[in-house]
C-alpha cells in the first residue's frame, strides 16, 4: 500500500489507529493434550526389529521447551552400522524386484497409518524438538504424510522418471538428516529411495530421535518387509559410519554446508552417488510496488516460522530504499505481536530453539551483529524460565559485510538490507556462497519472471515464502548443494539413468 | 626445387582469439611417424584462471541468447566442421587413427553437434516441469545453466571425445574451459579455428593446450568453475573430487572405456545436457 500522503482522498488524514496486542492481553494457556505415547527407552530399528546396540550405550533426549529429559535412545556404533547395512544388503534384491505397483502398495499404507496417528506423532515432534505444536500439527506430520502419498504413486511409473532412457535403483543408501524438521526430512529421504526400489540406513539428529524411532512402528505395522528401512541413532561420529560405509551405494544428506563439504571429501575416490541439502542465507527482497500487508506477513514466516530453524528461510530481507522505513516499521509492529513460549500452547507462534547449542550460536551471531554496528529490534516478550528460547529478532542497518548478512544464522533473527535499482537488488542478493532459496514481492508479473530468472536459487517464491509440496522440487545452487528432493526431479537423484 | 611449406604455430582458441601462453612456453608435437609437427603451448595455471574469467564474462549473453539461436550456432559449428571434413581426417590420421576410423570420428563428431543442436530447444520441455501443488499456486521448474564449466577431454578420440563432452555443456547456455587431449592436441587447435566461424561468441568454447598433472588441481580448486564434466582416470577422479568439495562443485565423469564407445548412442543424451543444469523451481501465487 502506498503511504496515505500519496492518496489524496479525505482517507489521508485518517490514519488507522495501530492494533498493539503484545503483552497487553493475556491469553489463557491452551495445552495440547493428546498423548505422545512415548516409551521410556528406544533401541535402534534393524532388520525390521527394535533392536539393543552392541555397545549398550544410551543418551538422553530432552524436551528443549522445558529441558526435561523424555527418553532414553540408543547409541549406534560402528557395529551397528554394519548390521544395519547388512540387512539393508540382503533386503535389497527381493525390494528392488517387488513390482512398482507392491512396493507403491507399501507407501500408500504408511501414509495412511501415520495421518491415523497424526496428533500422537504432532506432539512427539513437538516435545522433542521445541517446534509451535501448530506448525508440528499443521505442517510436519500431515506434509510427512503427504510425501509418502505422491511417492507411492511413482513407485510402478518409474519409466516416466527419465525420458528415453532406462532407470534402476542404486542400491543401498545411506541417509542422514537434520533436527529442524525430524519427520519431514525422514519423508524427503525414504520417499524417493523406496519408491525407486532402494533399501535405507537412515540416522535421524541426535537431538530429534524420538519420531523417527516412533516411525519404525508404524513401518512394521504397514507390513514393511525386514531390512528395507533401518534407523541408527546417535551424533556425529554415527553420521560419519553411515556415511563412510563400503556398502553404501549412496549418501543422501541434509546439514551444515561445513559436513557437506567433509563428506564430499570423504567419498573423493569412491564410486557413491551423493545428494547434498545444505546451508542458505537466502535473499527475500521487497520491491517498492510490493504489496506490503501480504509481504510483511511472508517476512514474518519466512524468518519467523519454526524458529528460523530453516535452511531455506528468508534470513536477508532486501528492501527497496523508497519502503524500506514503512516496512521496517510495519515489521516491528508486527514481530510485537508473536507468542514465543511453550511450543505445546496452540496459541504459540515462536516455540523454543531446538538445543543449548543452537541457543548459544543465535546468541553469539546476534551479538556480533549488535557488535558490527547494525541496529537490533526485539520485542520486550517474557520468555520462560527453563529452556531454550530467543526473541524474534529484526536487524536493520546492516550491511553486506556484516556476519549477519553472510553466515546462516538458522535462528529467528532477520537481517535487513537496502537497495535502491533492481540490478542492485540482484546484486547483493546473488552475493553469497550459498543458493537455496530466494523470495521476491512486487505487484508486477513481468518484473516476477524477471528477477526469478536472475536469481541464483533453487527455489524462488514471489509473493509467498515458506511453501512446500511433495510434488516440488526442492534444493541449491552452488554451495547449497546439488540434488533435489521432491518432484519428478528429485526420484532422479534415486535411480541409475542409462 | 620443392616449395618450401608454410608451417601454422599452433595456438589455442581462447576468448575468441588464438592465444600463446602467458608463460611462453611450449610442447613439442610428434606426428605418428614420430617427426616433428610443432610446437603447442603449454598453458599454465594462469591461463586457465585468464580463460575462466572470459568464459564467466561470455555467460550471461550467451545464456541469454534463445534457444532456437543457440542451436542454428551448434548447427553452425557442425557445417564448419563438415566443409574441413577432409582437413580434420587427414589430421586425425596423421596423428595415429586408420584413416576409416579417422572417417567415423570426424563424422560422428559432425553428426553429435546435428544432435545437441536440435536439442537446444526441446530439452526444457523435457526435463522442466510443472508440478501440481496441493495448494493455490501455479508452480514449476525450469532448468538454468550452472555457468562456467571445465571440460577435461580424453586423450582418444581427441574430436569425439572433446565434442561429446563439450557440446550438451554448452547447449544450454554454459560456457567452458577445455583442457584438450595431451596426447594429441592438434585437432582441439583446429576445432578452434572452425569455433572461430560458427558464430558462437567469443568466450563460450575456451581451449586449452597443456598437460593435465599441472592443471587438473586448478581445474578442481577455481570457485569460480561450476562444474567439472571429465574423462579421468581413477587417481585423477579422486583428486578433481577433492579439490571440489571446498566450492561444492558439480563434478561428472564419463566413463567410456573405449574409443569405438564414444561412437555410439551411449555417447549422446539429454541427460549429458541434464548434468549441467540447474534446476530451479518458481511459485506464484493464483488469484490471491
Amino acid at each position: 500500500m502506498p503511504a496515505p500522503s500519496a492518496r489524496p482522498s479525505s482517507r489521508s488524514s485518517r490514519r488507522a489507529p495501530e492494533l498493539r496486542f503484545g503483552d497487553r492481553w493475556t491469553f489463557d494457556p491452551a495445552p495440547e493434550t493428546a498423548d505422545p505415547k512415548l516409551k521410556p527407552r528406544y533401541d535402534l530399528f534393524i532388520n525390521g526389529r527394535f533392536t539393543a546396540p552392541k555397545s549398550g550405550r544410551y543418551f538422553e533426549t530432552i524436551n528443549p521447551a522445558d529441558e526435561r529429559k523424555l527418553a532414553e535412545i540408543a547409541l549406534a556404533g560402528a557395529a551397528d552400522v554394519d548390521a544395519a547395512y547388512a540387512a539393508a544388503r540382503r533386503a535389497f534384491p527381493a525390494w528392488s524386484r517387488l513390482p512398482g505397483a507392491e512396493r507403491g502398495k507399501y507407501l500408500f499404507r504408511i501414509a495412511r497409518l501415520l495421518q491415523d496417528r497424526a496428533r500422537e506423532f504432532a506432539v512427539a515432534e513437538t516435545l522433542n524438538g521445541g517446534k509451535p505444536i501448530k506448525e508440528s500439527r499443521d505442517f510436519d506430520v500431515p506434509m510427512t504424510a503427504a510425501h509418502f502419498f505422491y511417492h507411492a504413486g511413482w513407485a510402478d511409473k518409474l519409466e516416466y522418471v527419465a525420458p528415453g532412457a532406462r532407470v534402476a535403483p542404486l542400491g543401498v543408501v545411506g541417509q542422514v538428516i537434520p533436527w529442524n524438521f525430524p519427520l519431514l526430512m525422514l519423508a524427503w529421504k525414504l520417499g524417493p529411495a523406496l519408491a525407486a526400489g532402494n533399501t535405507v540406513v537412515l540416522k535421524p539428529a541426535e537431538t530429534t530421535s524420538i519420531t523417527c524411532l516412533k516411525f519404525a512402528e508404524i513401518l512394521q505395522e504397514a507390513g514393511l518387509p525386514p531390512g528395507v528401512v533401518n534407523f541408527v541413532a546417535g551424533a556425529g561420529e554415527t553420521g560419519a559410519a553411515v556415511v563412510a560405509h563400503p556398502s553404501a551405494d549412496k549418501i543422501a544428506f541434509t546439514g551444515s554446508t561445513e559436513v557437506g563439504k567433509a563428506i564430499l571429501r570423504s567419498l573423493a575416490g569412491t564410486e557413491k552417488k551423493l545428494t547434498l541439502e545444505l546451508g542458505g542465507k537466502a535473499a527475500n527482497l521487497i520491491l517498492d510496488d510490493a504489496p506490503l500487508d501480504q509481504a510483511v506477513e511472508g517476512i514474518v514466516n519466512g524468518i519467523f516460522f519454526n524458529q528460523g530453524h530453516v535452511c531455506c528461510a528468508g534470513s536477508r530481507l532486501l528492501v527497496q530504499e523508497s519502503v524500506a522505513e514503512e516496512v521496517l516499521a510495519r515489521l516491528r509492529r508486527r514481530i510485537a505481536t508473536l507468542r514465543v513460549g511453550d511450543p505445546m500452547d496452540k496459541n504459540t507462534d515462536i516455540g523454543a530453539i531446538n538445543s543449548r547449542a543452537q541457543l548459544k550460536r543465535i546468541t553469539a551471531l546476534v551479538a556480533s551483529g549488535v557488535r558490527e554496528g547494525a541496529t537490533l529490534h526485539q520485542p520486550a516478550c517474557v520468555l520462560p524460565e527453563k529452556g531454550f528460547y530467543f526473541r524474534p529478532s529484526v536487524f536493520s542497518d546492516v550491511t553486506m559485510s556484516h556476519r549477519i548478512a553472510r553466515e546462516e544464522i538458522f535462528g529467528p533473527v532477520l537481517s535487513v538490507l537496502t537497495f535502491r535499482t533492481i540490478d542492485e537488488a540482484v546484486e547483493k542478493a546473488n552475493n553469497t556462497a550459498y543458493g537455496l532459496s530466494a523470495g521476491v514481492w512486487t505487484g508486477k508479473g513481468s518484473r516476477i519472471l524477471k528477477l526469478s530468472a536472475e536469481l541464483k536459487a533453487g527455489v524462488v517464491w514471489a509473493n509467498t515464502y515458506n511453501k512446500f509440496d511433495p510434488a516440488s522440487p526442492f534444493g541449491g545452487y552452488k554451495e547449497s548443494g546439488f540434488g533435489r528432493e521432491g518432484g519428478r526431479h528429485g526420484l532422479l537423484d534415486y535411480v541409475r539413468v542409462g | 626445387m620443392p616449395r618450401l611449406t608454410v608451417t601454422k604455430t599452433p595456438k589455442p582458441y581462447v576468448g575468441g582469439a588464438f592465444i600463446r601462453s602467458e608463460s611462453g612456453r611450449v610442447f613439442p608435437v610428434h606426428d605418428a611417424r614420430g617427426a616433428f609437427f610443432a610446437h603447442v603451448p603449454q598453458c599454465s595455471r594462469k591461463d586457465l584462471r585468464n580463460a575462466v574469467e572470459v568464459a564467466a564474462k561470455a555467460g550471461p549473453g550467451w545464456a541469454r541468447r534463445t534457444a532456437y539461436n543457440r542451436g542454428q550456432i551448434l548447427y553452425r559449428l557442425g557445417e564448419m566442421l563438415e566443409a574441413r571434413r577432409a582437413e580434420m581426417i587427414d589430421t586425425l590420421a596423421r596423428f595415429g587413427a586408420a584413416r576409416a576410423a579417422a572417417t567415423r570420428e570426424v563424422d560422428a563428431a559432425t553428426d553429435r553437434l546435428v544432435h545437441y543442436a536440435g536439442w537446444a530447444d526441446k530439452y526444457e520441455q523435457v526435463l522442466g516441469n510443472v508440478n501440481p501443488v496441493a495448494s493455490p499456486h501455479f508452480n514449476f521448474t525450469v532448468t538454468e545453466p550452472m555457468g562456467v564449466v571445465g571440460v577435461i577431454a580424453p586423450d582418444a578420440p581427441a574430436l569425439l571425445g572433446l565434442i561429446s563432452l563439450v557440446a550438451p555443456v554448452i547447449v544450454s547456455g554454459n560456457t567452458v574451459i577445455v583442457l584438450a587431449s595431451e596426447k594429441t592436441p592438434y585437432p582441439a587447435v583446429l576445432l578452434g579455428e572452425m569455433l572461430a566461424t560458427s558464430d558462437l561468441p567469443g568466450g563460450v568454447v575456451n581451449l586449452l593446450t597443456g598437460f593435465r598433472r599441472e592443471l587438473l588441481p586448478t581445474f578442481a580448486t577455481h570457485a569460480h568453475l561450476r562444474a567439472i564434466s571429465a574423462a579421468a582416470s581413477a587417481d585423477e577422479r579422486q583428486a578433481l573430487r577433492l579439490g571440489a568439495a571446498e566450492s561444492v562443485k558439480r563434478v561428472r565423469f564419463t566413463e567410456l572405456a573405449s574409443p569405438a564407445d564414444w561412437l555410439g548412442a551411449g555417447g549422446q543424451s539429454v541427460h549429458a545436457i541434464r548434468d549441467f543444469v540447474e534446476f530451479k523451481t518458481i511459485w506464484h501465487p493464483v488469484g490471491a
